[in-house]
C-alpha cells in the first residue's frame, strides 16, 4: 500500500486548513460608524473610554483646524494636490459632510495659521481612517 | 471666532492628538497605550526641537 511522504501530507493539510478557514469580512458597522463620526466605531465595540478620547482628540483637530482658519478642500481632480487634500478632508466623515454644508473653511487665507489649520483638517480626516479601521478590526476579532 | 497659535503651540496640538490616536490604535492594553503614546509624543515634540536647533545653526 503507498503512503503519503510526510512533507507532502504536511503541505495538503495546510491547503485543506487555509480553505476553511472564515474570511474576515473587509466591512462591518464598526467600521461605517466610526468613519461617520470620530470614536463611534469604538462605542459601537463597547470600548467607551478609547471612543471618547478618539472622539475628543479627532474632533478637536478638526474645530481647532477650522478655527485657525483652515480650508476644506473640494474635489477639484484638474490638480492632484487639491485632490489628495480632499481625500484626506474626506476621512473626517459626518464633520466634513457637515462643514460643507455650512460653508465653512471657505473663507480667502489671510494670516499664517491658516496653513497649519488645513494641514489639523487633513490629518484629522486620517487619523479618523486609522481609528475607523481600527474600530473593524475589533469588530472582527483581529485585536482586543 | 479665530485662532492664531504660535508655530510651537500648534506642534504641540498636532503632536497630543496624533499621539492620542496612534496610541489608542497601535496598541492592545491600556498600559502599553499610554507609553506608546507618551513615546509618541515625545518623538513629535523632539524632533521639532532638534530640527529647529539644526536650521538654526545653519542659519548662522
Amino acid at each position: 500500500m503507498a503512503t503519503t511522504p510526510p512533507a507532502k501530507a504536511a503541505t495538503t493539510n495546510k491547503k485543506i486548513e487555509k480553505a476553511s478557514e472564515p474570511k474576515s469580512p473587509l466591512f462591518s458597522t464598526a467600521l461605517l460608524a466610526g468613519w461617520l463620526v470620530p470614536g463611534a466605531g469604538h462605542l459601537l465595540n463597547r470600548r467607551w473610554m478609547r471612543g471618547g478620547l478618539l472622539f475628543a482628540a479627532i474632533g478637536l483637530m478638526f474645530i481647532l483646524g477650522l478655527l485657525m482658519q483652515g480650508k476644506l478642500y473640494t474635489a477639484n481632480p484638474s490638480d492632484p494636490l487639491d485632490f489628495l487634500g480632499f481625500v484626506g478632508d474626506l476621512g473626517s466623515g459626518l464633520m466634513y459632510i457637515g462643514g460643507r454644508l455650512f460653508g465653512v473653511g471657505q473663507t480667502p487665507v489671510q494670516v499664517v495659521t491658516a496653513d497649519y489649520g488645513t494641514k489639523f483638517i487633513v490629518v484629522a480626516g486620517l487619523l479618523n481612517v486609522v481609528a475607523a479601521v481600527d474600530a473593524h478590526n475589533i469588530r472582527i476579532g483581529r485585536k482586543s | 471666532m479665530t485662532l492664531a497659535p504660535s508655530h510651537f503651540t500648534a506642534v504641540l496640538l498636532f503632536a497630543l492628538f496624533a499621539s492620542t490616536v496612534f496610541g489608542i490604535t497601535q496598541r492592545s492594553e491600556p498600559r502599553a497605550m499610554m507609553r506608546y503614546g507618551i513615546y509618541c509624543f515625545v518623538l513629535f515634540a523632539g524632533s521639532v526641537i532638534v530640527a529647529s536647533w539644526l536650521m538654526y545653526f545653519i542659519h548662522r
